[in-house]
């Protein structure tokens, strides 16, 4: 066990690294810099500039200078945001996206698996109908309408929450409703599914024959078996859900990380995407490697051979 | 004893004894044999929820395509004297903020939406195909290299390639289409490696193997027929799909761009006015809305259809 956690930590290093690099020279190959788009700078001052941020020297040279701030953890200062750090940028954004994130996290994750069981417990009655309608319908409306919607019912027309922006705990509860709504509805199905598989195994037909109470075999038989598949997609969910949702970020004007995706990559701001690259990419292997012991400590079938 | 006495003295005569002649009649196939994809469309036919969804997904195609043709006004003739008027009976869905009649803009914008579910669904399969195919069938190194570029590959945040895609391929469908297909191989391409090596061994593909079946006939004729059922329901789970990511990067202002339009790009437009006019947001969300769902419940079905056995 000891070996093979070694070893895996050895590639997570090595894809971080590969990462880094292959995301270094695909930048660097755009065409443009970062100085051309905003304002018309006089071709000195751009001079200026690209000598301040070291980007005159040899593509090797910024390379190998990335690649040792990167060693320290740093990631240099922004291109576009005048004497902010990259650093300084992702904590102050990452901990409102993350925050946002967890909120819906936590509230789609019990509500979905719970509507998956009693769905799947009430197979062809109106309840399950009820419950797969909705989460039909949770994962064909795009967020960006749920967010509209949620936005103009209960701020706008009844004045029960803010409109907008990030302030207090009642400024976080549509955001994270409009969040969550899509995951419920998702894992919703994804649990009926689940548990209806296991309702046939073998392991079922023996706890209802040996008597047991079917409470008592919905929660330790089916639940534990049927949330095991769940597993492997988690690492990449949690990436996902603490990096935020643009879409829902922006519509709720709420300063976290999700705008800087794309904000940096249109305005040629080497350092922040590469930054942001590298930081999600860590979370992403992290999380990768995390949730691969996990599951095999979960489930012995598939635990890895020494 | 005789036999026919110990018989006898049971009740039963020799000819109880003798083969029914009705026996044959029971191996007599009485249907015409019907091939798979007959039978396919026969499930799919007696399916009420298939049959309603493929008729409001055709209904919506219809509209795309006819629609504009038979308008009065131009998807993109600008009429200040009209502006944001709300939907009445000269302007169906009403004016947008420079007076283009959103009933047009609407049903043009349909066309690339749907042009791009179409062409979105189906790009990253058959780069997946080509690349899984190659990636299962060799195996050994060309397998080691792929699945390692595609292990980096996800760890690149979605909106950072999306984003560096759109940079270098511009605005417009088959961008976007591109873009989804650069993004989405990934996943087909590991689907479809792992069902390669589930079949290449089977004894049909090693007996024409030793026939001498090249390895690409090898995979179009014998393997990817045997994938192909599960490869149509894939592509008609990931129209919705790439309808989403049309909306989603309109909306965050990197796919279409006015005056060209779809249903993500008027979102966006809308989007901004909706408290004053929910017309504009609610009418491209809605329409975007049944879309998705239709193709995903006859993407249901249509599994359903398929293989019966995973009937949920």
């Amino acid at each position: 066990m000891g070996r093979y956690i070694l070893k895996r930590l050895a590639i997570s290093v090595v894809t971080v690294w590969l990462i880094a690099t292959c995301s270094f020279f695909l930048l660097h190959a755009l065409p443009g810099n970062p100085f051309a788009s905003t304002q018309v700078l006089p071709a000195d001052v751009i001079e200026q500039l690209m000598k301040y941020y070291g980007l005159d020297q040899p593509l090797w040279d910024q390379y190998l200078k990335f690649m040792e701030n990167l060693l320290h953890g740093d990631f240099g200062y922004s291109l576009k945001y005048a004497g902010q750090s990259v650093n300084g940028i992702i904590m102050s954004t990452f901990p409102v996206s993350a925050q946002l994130g967890l909120q819906a996290y936590f509230l789609s994750l019990p509500l979905g698996v719970l509507f998956g069981i009693i769905a799947a417990r009430r197979r062809g009655k109106a309840v399950d109908y009820a419950l797969v309608g909705f989460s039909v319908l949770g994962v064909s409306v795009p967020v960006f309408i749920v967010a509209s919607l949620f936005q103009y019912v209960f701020a706008v027309k009844l004045g029960w929450l803010p409109v907008a922006q990030w302030k207090s705990f009642s400024h976080t509860v549509l955001p994270t409703l409009t969040l969550a709504l899509g995951s419920i509805a998702g894992r919703t199905r994804t649990m009926r599914t689940l548990m209806l598989e296991v309702t046939a195994e073998d392991y079922v037909k023996t706890a209802k024959a040996k008597g047991l109470s079917s409470a008592k075999i919905v929660w330790s038989h089916q639940i534990r078996n049927a949330i095991i598949p769940m597993i492997p997609n988690l690492g990449m969910e949690i990436v996902g859900i603490l990096m935020g949702s643009f879409v829902v970020e922006q519509i709720f004007a709420i300063p976290g990380i999700g705008a800087h995706f794309v904000k940096s990559v249109t305005s040629l701001d080497y350092t922040m995407t590469l930054g942001l690259t590298v930081f999600f990419g860590i979370f992403v292997v992290g999380a990768n490697f995390i949730f691969d012991l996990v599951y095999g400590l979960v489930d012995p079938r598939i635990r890895v051979v020494k | 004893m005789t036999e026919t006495t110990k018989g006898a003295a049971a009740g039963l005569t020799n000819e109880d004894f003798q083969p029914v002649l009705s026996e044959k009649s029971a191996d007599v196939i009485v249907r015409p044999s019907v091939s798979y994809w007959a039978d396919v469309l026969r499930r799919l036919k007696s399916d009420k929820v298939a049959m309603i969804s493929f008729g409001v997904i055709f209904v919506i195609a219809l509209f795309a395509i006819f629609a504009p043709m038979f308008s009065p006004y131009d998807y993109e003739t600008t009429n200040l004297k009209a502006t944001n008027l709300a939907p009445c009976a000269e302007h169906w869905f009403g004016t947008d903020q420079l007076g283009r009649d959103l009933w047009a803009r609407v049903w043009v914008g349909a066309r690339v939406s749907l042009f791009i579910g179409l062409g979105g669904a189906i790009a990253p399969q058959l780069a997946g195909i080509l690349i899984g195919g190659v990636s299962g069938y060799f195996g050994g190194w060309v397998d080691m290299v792929i699945m390692r570029i595609i292990d980096i590959g996800v760890c690149i945040p979605e909106l950072v390639y999306i984003t560096l895609m759109m940079l270098f391929m511009g605005s417009g469908p088959m961008a976007i289409i591109l873009t989804i297909g650069m993004v989405g191989w990934m996943g087909s391409a590991r689907f479809i490696r792992g069902r390669v090596m589930q079949f290449k061994n089977r004894e049909f593909v090693l007996a024409a193997k030793t026939q001498g079946a090249s390895p690409l006939r090898q995979i179009f004729r014998y393997i990817l027929p045997n994938i192909l059922g599960q490869q149509v329901v894939s592509i008609t789970a990931a129209i919705p799909g790439a309808i989403f990511m049309e909306a989603y990067l309109s909306f965050i202002g990197l796919g279409i761009k006015s005056p060209m339009t779809s249903w993500g790009q008027l979102s966006q437009v809308g989007a901004s006015f909706y408290r004053v006019h929910p017309y504009q947001l609610f009418i491209p969300g809605a329409l975007i809305s049944v879309t998705i769902l239709a193709f995903y419940l006859f993407g249901n079905c249509l599994r359903d259809a398929l293989d019966p056995h995973l009937r949920d």
